[in-house]
């Protein structure tokens, strides 16, 4: 349909509209119905994992195996959190996952900020160079580098620290386009005024540009959190000692692989949950700087 | 547009410092290496190199175990990638009609992304545990089929897929809702006063109009699933039974990391990037109103 006929369209109904709009009741509302009891059913489906593994969290283990399974939460919540926190000293891996999440999304951010400053205002032989060098970036995940990369940490002596954790991660493609697609908007008139008041470029970029960037800085914090501390593959190449682990590998350390142990399932759930509490904690409360961050940086 | 520069000689260099280090020292030289070590025979103690040239490849490709885990990286990444892109269009199709608690709704949708892939795995071993998982049970009042992921490779299988799909369900959501926010509530009225119904309105509107965000979306989920979803085989099924779970990215760590065949992996590692470059350049093919080349 062309634009004209919609447009022509969208008139007849607002004048339609507003010759009947006074006395009438509304008649029931029954595609708001259906689509609420559509949604509801989505969303129990989606959130039966987590409901199931909390209520299995608060079992104890006789409750765990009884046919028929017991779909409802029972009265050992504490102590079960309390004896897989102890278990395998989940307040260490808890603390290195933040470590983990926080120096890595501050350092992504970091050091976009500054390579889209240096691409967008300077003019510089090897500006477009570098800019392909990053976006080269996107091309090399860690599973194509996998051996390599190894070797490198180690020869820095990297392996089991916090600099091997992070630092290697805080390349970021997608984070230096956000910045310079954002860059691009600001007016030039900005910088002229900037420059008229002697203001050099580190001075612009400190009291102009960074105050301007907040929104994206916390956008991308949120959905960097998220991808520094889900991390899987890193942390288990990089680590191997138990002080240095990440929470989201040390959870399989409550998983028994030989057979003479019983595994205890409600202690392997409530670590499951605390593992995801803090990533699905800062979706639900910052889910507006989530959706910000997730679909404009995304290349 | 001409944008006004600042004028220095050595700031520019100072400011893109950090991340071209990071990027040269821990992308480039490493990519650079992999490629290098592809060529190559390493002996067992690393300490003797000898080109063999596509040697590395030529056995590879006759590798039935690697054809295997080729073809189930395809099979692992198609389906994470149709059941989370459709759930999603789903969800966020019907997030987005005219009616009250919205945000609440979308949040509720969105959650999931936060949980890692490995414990999404973790959580769906529980659900799917032959002995005493909640699935196997009301499977068990329906069918007597024995429904164990420890012995039966295709429900292994559906294991790891259905976790990675849930993990990455509001990912797309939140595409999704995003896209379908932004076709103009005229469109979708106009549709309506002509007598379309919703479903007709979905797939005759709707539908079209966010295609190529569904496109942009499969691609970069087939990303997902390829190089980010190691977590899940790691922490659920080893790759087992058997060979049943072996992604790509899964063989390339046992062999290069666990077995130290560096030759191997160093070719398992083009072969990837090969697959992550195509990927990459459909992604940006069909997304450049969100990158301009300057």
């Amino acid at each position: 349909m062309s634009a004209v006929g919609a447009g022509q369209l969208e008139q007849v109904r607002v004048r339609a509209g507003a010759a009947v709009v006074a006395p009438r009741k509304k008649p029931f509302d029954w595609h708001a119905l259906a689509v609420h009891a559509l949604l509801m059913a989505c969303i129990a489906v989606i959130a039966f994992p987590l409901y199931y593994a909390f209520v299995i969290s608060t079992q104890n283990l006789q409750e765990v195996v009884q046919r028929p399974p017991l779909l409802l939460p029972s009265s050992h919540l504490v102590e079960n959190y309390a004896a897989a926190w102890k278990k395998v000293n989940f307040g260490r891996m808890m603390f290195n996952s933040l470590v983990m999440a926080v120096t890595v999304a501050v350092g992504k951010i970091a050091i976009s900020m500054l390579s889209a400053f240096a691409i967008v205002y300077f003019n510089f032989r090897g500006r477009m160079v570098c800019f392909w060098m990053i976006f080269i970036t996107l091309m090399l995940p860690v599973p194509v580098r996998l051996v390599s990369t190894y070797e490198v940490i180690g020869t820095l002596g990297w392996l089991n620290t916090y600099q091997g954790l992070t630092v290697p991660l805080m390349a970021s493609a997608t984070a230096t386009f956000l910045f310079r697609q954002f860059y691009l908007t600001i007016p030039n008139e900005m910088v002229e005024a900037a420059q008229l008041d002697g203001a050099g470029p580190m001075r612009f970029l400190w009291a102009f540009l960074l105050p301007l960037s907040w929104a994206n800085i916390a956008a991308l914090f949120v959905v960097l959190f998220i991808f520094g501390w889900n991390q899987y593959l890193w942390p288990l190449m990089i680590t191997n000692t138990e002080a240095m682990r990440t929470v989201v590998i040390g959870l399989e350390g409550l998983i028994p692989r030989s057979g003479t142990e019983l595994p205890t399932w409600n202690l392997i759930m409530a670590g499951a949950v605390m593992a995801l509490l803090p990533p699905v904690a800062i979706i639900i409360f910052m889910q507006r700087w989530f959706v910000k961050g997730l679909v404009e940086s995304e290349k | 547009m001409k944008r006004t520069v600042f004028k220095s000689w050595w700031l520019p260099y100072l400011l893109v410092l950090p991340q071209v280090a990071v990027t040269i020292v821990f992308f480039f030289w490493p990519a650079f290496k992999s490629l290098q070590l592809s060529l190559f025979r390493v002996s067992p103690f690393g300490d003797r190199m000898t080109f063999v040239g596509l040697d590395n490849f030529t056995k590879l490709l006759a590798d039935p175990e690697y054809y295997q885990s080729v073809v189930n990286s395809f099979i692992f990444s198609t389906g994470v990638t149709v059941l989370s892109v459709a759930a999603a269009l789903f969800a966020a199709a019907l997030a987005t009609q005219r009616i009250r608690g919205l945000t609440a709704y979308r949040t509720l949708l969105l959650w999931p992304y936060g949980i890692a892939p490995a414990v999404a795995g973790i959580i769906f071993l529980f659900i799917f545990h032959p002995a005493y998982g909640v699935l196997p049970y009301f499977l068990s009042f329906v069918t007597s089929y024995e429904f164990n992921w420890l012995l039966k490779g295709w429900v292994a299988l559906t294991l790891v897929i259905a976790a990675t799909a849930w993990a990455h369900i509001g990912y797309n959501v939140a595409f999704f809702i995003a896209g379908l926010l932004a076709i103009p509530a005229s469109v979708i009225e106009a549709a309506s006063v002509d007598g379309a119904g919703p479903i007709r309105r979905f797939t005759a509107i709707t539908f079209p109009l966010v295609s190529p965000i569904t496109f942009y979306l499969v691609v970069l989920n087939m990303v997902f699933a390829f190089f980010e979803s190691f977590g899940v085989i790691d922490a659920v099924t080893k790759g087992g039974p058997g060979q049943a779970t072996e992604i790509m990215v899964y063989k390339l760590y046992k062999d290069g990391f666990i077995g130290l065949n560096l030759g191997s992996s160093g070719a398992q590692s083009v072969i990837l990037m090969v697959i992550v470059i195509v990927l990459t350049m459909l992604q940006f093919r069909y997304a450049e109103r969100k990158v301009t080349y300057s």
